[in-house]
């Protein structure tokens, strides 16, 4: 069996499999969809069962309404179970948007909008919002028992949907579950690892060694008192480091203490993250916001991240995402500034001097760089026109 | 009378039924292309002198809601065939239509037409009549089970849709004649003349009885909330009624609020709103005294919310809106947003409360707000509308009233009459569980693609390559814009195709109509 079913589930698909030696394929087919989708559906998965080399067996299927990339999740997951076999993998659909460009380290982390791994549903439309990045959750939202279920879909989603600019970053589980979700989607095009519960620097050389020669970055989560007295060495633990961020639901339960809005019961921990991501270069990223109908808190809680020197934070639900990158936009006069200098770097540029200089000041290199990122930070936000120039 | 299988081409190259019931059909002829004339139909000759000198024209107590009116249609001369009407101000709570039929059922009358302004999952119970060949055939919105029995071939006569503007029209032109028009009224008195805005079953306006109390043969009032002469204000005139039937409660205004009339909470819906509003702002239709309509339905609704926190931003006043009063619009009133509201239907109860406490609504009906008869059109001037849809094509064509499965399920509402705004705007999430939404061609043909502007997705704007102006106004909007082709090659790569036509048998069973009473498309049994 895999998938899921129910009279109020729409969208998904829930398929058995009776093996036999002999008979061909059977379908015992329900779709709600029938009259529209049933005959290529049913081609589609005779198609993929000839593609897996089974050849005799009764294929259940209930299905709700699922799109084809979930169509092929669910039927490579019951085949895995069905065969035994773990490296059996179906071929994805053809990609809705451009090829995923090489992951970059220096990007924008504002906002990661978790997606639960076995809810195709949030997965359709989650680049449309526009998080900087998109974490398709292996961890704390699949159930025990869907692990293997939600790592089918996530590849195929991977594979299929289109995430637009979003980075894509996949959070594994902690743990030997961590190593097979990692080779699970080892051909799967994705360019963040997020790591949950960090607590040493081992546990990254470990995950590093795992990943071979994959271009692929990585991002611990410090969750525990343990994992907050080594951020250092975690954050210089691997060189696919990008940043660092705190799981804060798992450390003040590790603290023994209740988690309040002010948050002052974790704010040395999250400070000793800050530092030792900026000592070694990372980017510094906040735990997520939980209450989602509760705007202002939002507003408020990103503003305190932003002034401590966190530079992004998660979501959990799509509307958080407006009001992240408006928080962590820079201010009309950072922009103003921002702008002027670039104006000052370009035309050196194009003058063959090395040395960038505002009116008889001369402008240090880091500010330079910085400015820029405060431009297309603010063309980003809204803020300066793509023509600012003019 | 039967369903029927010959068909005539619309000039949009939709086939129509060639009768309908009996009648033979107009073919819709394009936006503007069937100008009729003459005079309109009046109702007839009476004599105050037949009427109570009192002006008590209750019913007399015997029994309950059913008992009473049998009664009354009784005295109303109630026959075979006859056209029985209702309206639908209480939406999914009223009462009065099942009692009215579970009584002519009682009088053993057959195969009458009902004529309602719409209806609702809640008037299921009427099945039995379509079954037992009380009622005949229903010309109106043909809503959940009701849809779903008529498009199995199962309805006798077929089903006519038409737009409230529509019904209004096929009134006045003779198309559907009343012979008795039965109006629930939460407050009225001995005389006829009744309100819907007070009284314990308070829905608000009374509009779309308006029509049925000018033109019926017959009008028979219900009220649960009997006041004393001379009841005010009035909303149906007394002078147009003939009986007053008193009974414990005519509808349950809770139920009012249905599921088209809540603010979404999908994100991807949020996101269409969004994009609406700031589309609506950055063009600059959002400049001061404008006006602005939002039909029901959450994501128009939702539209509200965000357009007014623009307002806010740029210090815009409306000039007036129209609505389904609900409480958004009656925030937007009472915090000085616009100075005024045309009320064509009450969504909720906060509107209700308002419009019986605040001067800023104006009662309207559907003759005063955008019938095809009437000297002018309030649709066509305003600035901006959004409305829903159930499918749209790459024409602009939309459907409102069948499902790409080809059932029908919802009315045309005002839907067709709106779409005469100067800038209208389908709001509409791009796939529904696996159905892409942007079709080749709409499963049923409800609005002509020259009269919509913009279909609104959560993946940006596609706009109308006709509205050049629209286009060249939309640059300055930060909301993404999408050829209609891309986006829905876009969405078929996501559901694997385009969905397989539905199985359609060859009759005819139901007739959309256009505003102007023309007949816009056909509507096939599904098999």
């Amino acid at each position: 069996m895999s998938g899921r079913r129910g009279d109020k589930l729409r969208g998904d698909v829930w398929y058995g499999f009776t093996p036999a030696s002999s008979g061909g394929i059977e379908l015992d087919f329900y779709s709600r969809l029938d009259g529209m989708y049933g005959d290529s559906t049913r081609e589609l998965l005779r198609g993929l069962l000839a593609e897996a080399g089974i050849e005799h067996g009764l294929l259940s299927v209930n299905d709700a309404g699922a799109y084809p990339f979930l169509l092929r999740a669910r039927l490579e997951s019951l085949l895995i179970r069905v065969t035994g076999n773990q490296d059996l993998r179906l071929s994805p659909e053809p990609p809705l948007g451009a090829a995923m460009s090489a992951p970059r380290r220096e990007r924008a982390r504002r906002s990661r909008l978790y997606l639960p791994g076995n809810e195709s549903k949030y997965m359709l439309n989650a680049a449309v919002h526009g998080p900087d990045a998109v974490i398709l959750d292996l961890e704390d939202s699949v159930a025990p028992s869907a692990k293997e279920d939600a790592r089918a879909v996530i590849r195929h989603a991977l594979f299929h949907l289109d995430w637009q600019d979003c980075e894509r970053m996949v959070r594994i589980n902690q743990g030997a579950m961590g190593f097979s979700d990692l080779a699970y989607l080892a051909d799967t095009p994705l360019h963040l690892i997020l790591v949950p519960k960090v607590e040493t620097a081992e546990e990254m050389h470990v995950i590093d060694q795992a990943l071979g020669e994959r271009d692929v970055l990585l991002m611990p989560i410090i969750e525990s008192a343990k994992g907050v007295m080594n951020a250092m060495e975690i954050a210089s633990a691997s060189p696919r480091n990008v940043a660092l961020t705190l799981g804060l639901e798992d450390l003040t339960a590790d603290l023994g203490v209740v988690k309040t809005t002010g948050g002052h019961e974790t704010s040395w921990a999250c400070s000793q993250v800050i530092y030792a991501a900026k000592a070694h270069g990372l980017q510094a990223i906040d735990s997520v916001y939980g209450n989602v109908a509760d705007e202002e808190g939002l507003r408020a809680s990103v503003q305190e991240a932003k002034a401590i020197g966190f530079e992004g934070k998660g979501c959990v639900h799509p509307r958080q995402i407006k009001v992240i990158h408006e928080e962590f936009a820079p201010t009309t006069a950072q922009v103003e500034r921002a702008g002027k200098i670039a104006l000052a770097f370009e035309k050196a540029e194009k003058q063959g001097l090395g040395v960038v200089s505002l009116g008889s000041k001369m402008i240090d290199p880091p500010v330079v760089k910085r400015a820029l990122k405060t431009v297309a930070d603010a063309i980003d936000a809204g803020l300066l026109a793509l023509n600012w120039r003019d | 009378m039967t369903l029927t299988d010959q068909s005539l081409l619309t000039t949009a190259g939709r086939e129509v039924p060639a009768t309908i019931n009996g009648t033979e059909t107009i073919p819709y002829n394009g936006v503007g292309g069937h100008l009729p004339h003459g005079n309109k139909i009046g109702a007839p000759i009476r004599r105050c002198v037949d009427y109570p000198a009192n002006g008590d024209k209750r019913v007399p107590d015997v029994g309950d809601m059913t008992a009473r009116l049998k009664v009354a249609l009784q005295r109303a001369g109630i026959a075979d065939g006859m056209t029985i009407s209702t309206h639908h101000h209480f939406r999914n709570g009223d009462l009065v239509a099942n009692a009215l039929f579970d009584a002519a059922a009682e009088l053993g009358v057959k195969d009458l037409r009902w004529y309602p302004s719409a209806c609702f999952p809640c008037h299921q119970p009427l099945l039995k009549y379509l079954e037992d060949g009380t009622i005949h055939h229903i010309e109106g919105s043909m809503n959940g089970p009701l849809g779903a029995f008529a498009s199995e071939g199962k309805m006798r006569g077929m089903a006519v849709l038409r737009s409230h503007g529509g019904r209004y029209q096929a009134v006045q032109d003779g198309q559907v004649h009343i012979d008795i028009a039965v109006l629930a009224a939460p407050t009225a008195d001995y005389f006829g003349n009744a309100t819907g805005d007070r009284g314990p079953s308070a829905c608000g306006l009374l509009g779309f009885g308006l029509a049925d109390s000018g033109y019926a043969d017959h009008v028979v009032i219900v009220t649960d909330n009997l006041v004393p002469f001379p009841c005010l204000p009035w909303q149906i005139q007394g002078q147009n009624v003939d009986q007053v039937v008193v009974v414990d409660k005519v509808g349950e205004p809770e139920k009012i609020v249905s599921g088209t009339t809540r603010v979404t909470k999908s994100p991807d819906r949020l996101l269409i709103a969004e994009n609406i509003a700031k589309f609506v702002r950055d063009i600059g239709i959002m400049k001061e005294g404008f006006s602005f309509q939002a039909g029901a339905g959450g994501i128009t609704l939702a539209f509200t919310m965000f357009l007014k926190e623009y307002m806010r931003e740029a210090g815009v006043t409306a000039g007036f809106v129209r609505g389904g009063s609900n409480q958004y619009l009656v925030e937007m009133l009472e915090e000085g947003f616009t100075p005024v509201i045309l009320d064509g239907q009450t969504f909720d109860l906060e509107g209700v409360r308002s419009m019986r406490e605040n001067a800023g609504h104006q009662n309207t009906s559907p003759f005063t707000s955008y019938n095809f008869h009437g000297k002018g059109n309030f649709a066509s001037m305003m600035d901006v509308v959004v409305l829903g849809a159930t499918e749209v094509d790459v024409d602009f064509n939309a459907n409102v009233v069948t499902h790409s499965d080809g059932r029908l399920l919802h009315g045309i509402g005002g839907w067709q009459n709106c779409l005469f705004s100067k800038c209208t705007i389908l709001a509409v999430p791009s796939v529904r569980n696996r159905i892409p939404v942007i079709l080749d061609r709409v499963t049923t043909m409800v609005g002509p693609g020259e009269l919509v502007d913009v279909i609104a997705t959560e993946h940006g704007l596609c706009i109308n390559p006709q509205r050049k102006d629209l286009l060249e106004a939309a640059r300055g909007t930060s909301v993404p814009l999408l050829d209609i082709h891309d986006l829905k090659k876009k969405l078929n790569a996501l559901c694997g195709g385009e969905p397989d036509k539905p199985q359609l048998g060859e009759e005819f069973i139901a007739a959309i109509q256009w505003v102007d009473g023309t007949t816009i498309d056909g509507v096939r049994r599904v098999n």
